[in-house]
């Protein structure tokens, strides 16, 4: 059995970083296509809803792992050389777009129909009905599904794995291979998943609890 | 009562407005010219249309037969009419529909920075002069949660009033009121009306309509049943139907 020493500990922190920037993209980058798609969704053109809904239901509907596989040689397939860590960057982003679109068009519609009808009342529109009405508020309710979704996401990037890509759950699999500690390493790596993934957890559910709260 | 309204142009007009959801015929050929000034009042079983009425008059509902004239301008499907409309037509609901989110002062700031561009300062010095003309200035940098329903009414008619509408419409203002709180709502109308705002509103605040109406309307069915002075509506209603109601509704009061 091999030492768990430094350059290991190293390697697994190389891999934790590549977990978490992952995840920011995918968040950063699902945030802003989800936006769209939350808006899509509930727009008064049926075109655009049902491309929402349809874009939806096939990223909702299959795994991520098969997503990840179809973009990453979907792309290669095209004549286009990418990197492995762009490739699942655009994964991510599509992923995380449909099911955070998902989240927000339900706090999107959760928001009373006399809201809306004030501020067409008002005369304001729509970019402003829903950047200072509608989103504010949407925004808020949305939010403990937010934060559980970021916590699947970040748990999700293990997956990268299957394109080669050394994220944080590779990059223990590699150290156990070579030190052949398994239950340690993957006690250690575990580990960090939870420390990273159990105060957001924690944050959502005491979101959600200040809302039944509020809500009473 | 003054009646220098009679002899102006009309603010607004509905000629021959048909309105249906799916089957159901909602108005039924209503016909309406309100001049600059006057106040109507609406009343009617629930379900008679009046507060379909005086939303398509803002667009909050379509039309699918007849005009809407409002201060010149032809309501059809255009953004643009719709937009010339709601800059001069202001609307209070039964339910308020403050925005939750913002103070007292930031919902009465928002319309006109937004559609009028006015600038920040600007609007907070109008959204103070309308905060005080409904006695609540003192409450501005609260949120409307923390208000009571008399006082988060009143906000609403500042919010509307801060762009300076030409006419105003009142959806039942007072019906989601407790009882303490419908006069303070009602004074608020009527210092209004005594300041000439040309107004329409759905109430079946029947003191209301004797102290300020031109003219009260009585709907049924989608139509227009019958149209007169407070005095003559209240004493000697012609139409059965209109008598029913009134002997319904008088005798809650």
């Amino acid at each position: 059995m091999g030492v768990i020493g430094q350059s290991e500990m190293l390697f697994l922190l190389q891999g934790l970083k590549w977990t978490l920037l992952l995840s920011a993209i995918g968040f950063i980058g699902g945030g802003v296509f989800g936006l769209v798609i939350a808006l899509a969704r509930t727009s008064g053109r049926s075109a655009l809803r049902k491309t929402a809904a349809g874009y939806i239901s096939v990223f909702q509907g299959t795994p991520l792992l098969m997503q990840l596989f179809v973009v990453y040689y979907g792309i290669g397939l095209l004549g286009v050389s990418i990197e492995a860590w762009a490739a699942v960057a655009i994964a991510f982003t599509l992923h995380a777009s449909a099911f955070l679109g998902e989240i927000w068009r339900g706090g999107i519609q959760a928001i009373p129909k006399g809201q809306t009808e004030a501020a067409n009342a008002l005369g304001l529109h729509y970019v402003s009905r829903m950047k200072d009405v509608v989103l504010p508020q949407a925004f808020k309710i949305s939010l403990p599904a937010t934060v559980g979704f970021l916590v699947q996401l970040i748990k999700g990037t293990s997956l990268a794995a299957i394109v080669g890509f050394i994220e944080l759950a590779r990059a223990g699999q590699i150290v156990s291979n070579q030190t052949y500690r398994p239950l340690l390493i993957f006690g250690i790596v575990g580990a960090i998943y939870f420390i990273i993934c159990w105060p957001l957890s924690l944050y959502g559910a005491r979101l959600e609890n200040r809302m039944a709260k509020a809500a009473r | 009562m003054l009646h220098a309204a009679d002899t102006q142009s009309p603010l607004l007009s509905m000629e021959a407005v048909d309105k249906w959801y799916g089957a159901f015929h909602a108005l039924k050929n209503i016909n309406l010219t309100v001049r600059k000034g006057e106040k109507i009042v609406l009343c009617g079983p629930s379900g008679s249309g009046k507060s379909t009425l005086i939303r398509c008059i803002n667009a909050l509902e379509k039309i699918e037969k007849g005009t809407i004239m409002v201060e010149g301008t032809k309501l059809d499907d255009s953004g643009k009419s719709i937009d010339a409309v709601r800059r001069e037509v202001g609307m209070v609901f039964q339910s308020f529909n403050l925005f939750p989110h913002m103070t007292i002062l930031e919902n009465c700031t928002l319309a006109p920075m937004r559609v009028r561009g006015t600038s920040k300062a600007d609007a907070e010095k109008i959204a103070r002069k309308y905060l005080e003309r409904v006695r609540i200035l003192d409450q501005a940098e609260k949120y409307p949660a923390q208000l009571s329903g008399g006082q988060q009414q009143r906000v609403a008619i500042a919010r509307a009033l801060c762009m300076e509408p030409k006419a105003m419409l009142f959806d039942e203002p007072t019906s989601a009121l407790d009882p303490e709180m419908v006069k303070e709502v009602l004074d608020t109308m009527i210092g209004l009306a005594r300041d000439g705002m040309t107004m329409i509103c759905v109430t079946h605040e029947m003191g209301f309509a004797r102290q300020v109406a031109d003219r009260v309307i009585f709907m049924a069915s989608g139509e227009i049943i019958e149209e007169a002075p407070p005095e003559t509506f209240f004493r000697n209603p012609t139409h059965p139907r209109t008598q029913a109601f009134l002997g319904e509704i008088l005798a809650h009061h």
